[in-house]
């Protein structure tokens, strides 16, 4: 465990000296954005919209007391995605689809040589394959969340009015109620600091991949739930942090 | 030329190489000849960089690669190219791009038009100058090798290097791309090692060979002398094929029988 966590800082290290130009990594990350954003962007919508829908019936099920007003529901609804569901839940899916092809992709590179071909060129590979990988991963995962707090409440919304169980009116005045921006601000750093963890476990898992087929397949699956594990320690320790 | 002194290397105890000194010779088909395990992939990584030795020193013209300051270590990689086992092409790019990749990535000097012109050049000569369009999931293993050969050819290398160039390959198609990597090392001058354990390359292209055994080299010479070689692993190893056994025999009956076998399969091929 030990071994492994230096192991990994010393990757991390590779990946920063004597990198490539800067030209080259740029488009890289461009290109990786497009897989890593881009292609995201449907199964992330899906996950926020239901997510935030699923959250508005269920609180108005508990909410019975005649004493707390209707608008509470839009209210709550706002800080539980905002501040958790948001990051934590749009983060894990990605976990799930990003970290498992980060690590497949560059598992299959490693075992059918071609991160040696890349070597031998006397290209350094971790940072030609791997750096851009991380960066697009930062840029791309806090524009993924702000897409699902945004459909999560609209998700919200729709449930609320559609089931009758909130009308619109009382639904957007508890949006509105006590509005704290730093908890936006809070979501997003947690949401680079979950990219970060995403997107380098998966390549050191990848990267470091030995033998053939299934030690690809053992990868992508290790990395999956070594991220997923990360980003809910790093969840509790940014949270007892920073707010 | 190469010059390789002493190389050792071991993995976890268990030594692979037993300290290897020979030479691959400059415009030459360098073969590494020896039975699968015995080190011969082990001993080109070292060679190429992809492996520390042990101990041991590599030289390339006269610069020392083991070792050596970054800058020096990463100019002798320039002038190396390297064709993999399994051709390790990058499947996300197509033949075009996986030709043009090196030039991009280590001659940015290079214009557009430049590199297209190479490019061309280098596809055409490894005869796939219709293929540039198609991904590597299409092609077969026979120009699988062929891209991967343009591809180490391509930013003008000083060393060839290639892994088993007809593993996965049926006879006529090995013979095809040994013949190709034997009239490109005399066409460009290029150091040239190859690993194989075919004895068809032996006779074909073995302008200089070395035989590995248990990591250690047992015999250097050329393909006229190793049918007549008094090494006892080495004889064991050339005839396990009943086909070389039946040439040598032609061979001791009729005065240059062997010669006559691989002369007609030169001027057969060169007319094909
Ligand atoms: N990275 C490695 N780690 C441990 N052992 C290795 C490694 N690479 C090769 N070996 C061992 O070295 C020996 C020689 O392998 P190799 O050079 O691939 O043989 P071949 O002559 O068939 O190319 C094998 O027994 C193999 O298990
Ligand atoms: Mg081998």
């Amino acid at each position: 465990m030990v071994k492994n966590f230096g192991e990994f800082l010393l990757f991390i290290q590779s990946m920063v000296t004597r990198t490539e130009r800067l030209k080259t990594l740029w488009q890289r990350t461009l290109e990786e954005s497009v897989i890593i954003g881009f292609d995201s962007i449907f199964i992330v919508a899906i996950v926020s919209a239901f997510i935030g829908a699923v959250t508005c019936v269920q609180i108005s099920y508990n909410l019975v007391s005649p004493l707390i007003p209707k608008s509470t529901i839009g209210f709550m609804v706002r800080e539980m995605t905002i501040l958790e569901l948001a990051p934590t839940i749009t983060s894990i899916v990605l976990a799930g689809k990003v970290g498992s092809s980060i690590a497949g992709g560059l598992g299959t590179m490693r075992i059918t040589e071609q991160v040696a071909a890349l070597e031998v060129m006397g290209i350094n590979s971790a940072s030609y394959l791997v750096l851009p990988r991380i960066v697009a991963a930062i840029l791309m995962f806090p524009l993924l969340v702000i897409l699902a707090m945004m459909l999560s409440i609209l998700g919200g919304y729709l449930a609320g009015t559609l089931t009758g169980a909130i009308s619109a009116q009382e639904y957007i005045e508890g949006l509105r109620t006590d509005f704290i921006p730093y908890n936006i601000t809070f979501a997003l750093i947690k949401s680079v600091v979950f990219a970060f963890l995403v997107s380098a476990i998966s390549s050191y898992k990848g990267y470091f991949t030995t033998g053939g087929a299934l030690e690809v397949g053992a990868a992508s699956t290790g990395a999956v739930n070594n991220s997923i594990i990360a980003i809910l320690l790093a969840d509790f320790v940014l949270a007892a942090l920073l707010l | 030329m190469i010059e390789i002194h002493n190389v050792q290397k071991s993995f976890n105890g268990n030594q692979v190489l037993k300290g290897i000194t020979c030479t691959f010779e400059t415009g030459k088909c360098n073969l590494l000849l020896g039975g699968s395990g015995t080190g011969k992939s082990v001993l080109l990584q070292c060679i190429v960089g992809l492996m520390q030795p042990d101990i041991g020193s590599i030289t390339y013209d006269g610069s020392v690669f083991t070792n050596n300051k970054v800058q020096i270590r990463q100019e002798i990689r320039r002038k190396i190219g390297m064709l993999f086992q399994g051709s390790a092409l990058f499947d996300s790019m197509t033949v075009y791009e996986n030709t043009e990749f090196p030039l991009k990535m280590l001659t940015p000097e290079m214009t557009k038009e430049e590199r297209r012109d190479r490019v061309e050049f280098c596809l055409k000569r490894v005869g796939l100058e219709n293929a540039g369009n198609k991904m590597p999931a299409e092609i077969s293993g026979g120009m699988k090798k062929r891209v991967g050969i343009a591809r180490a050819i391509a930013p003008n290398c000083t060393y060839l290097f290639c892994d088993e160039p007809n593993s996965g390959l049926d006879p006529l198609t090995s013979l095809k791309i040994d013949e190709l990597i034997h009239e490109i090392t005399h066409e460009y001058n290029i150091t040239t090692a190859i690993i194989t354990h075919d004895m068809n390359s032996v006779v074909e292209i073995g302008d200089h060979i070395i035989f590995l055994h248990k990591g250690q080299k047992l015999w250097d010479g050329n393909k006229e002398e190793i049918l007549n070689a008094q090494v006892p692993e080495l004889k064991e190893f050339i005839f396990s094929s009943s086909l070389v056994r039946a040439a040598k025999k032609v061979d001791d009956e009729s005065e240059g029988g062997l010669s006559a076998i691989t002369d007609s399969t030169n001027s057969q091929s060169a007319g094909s």
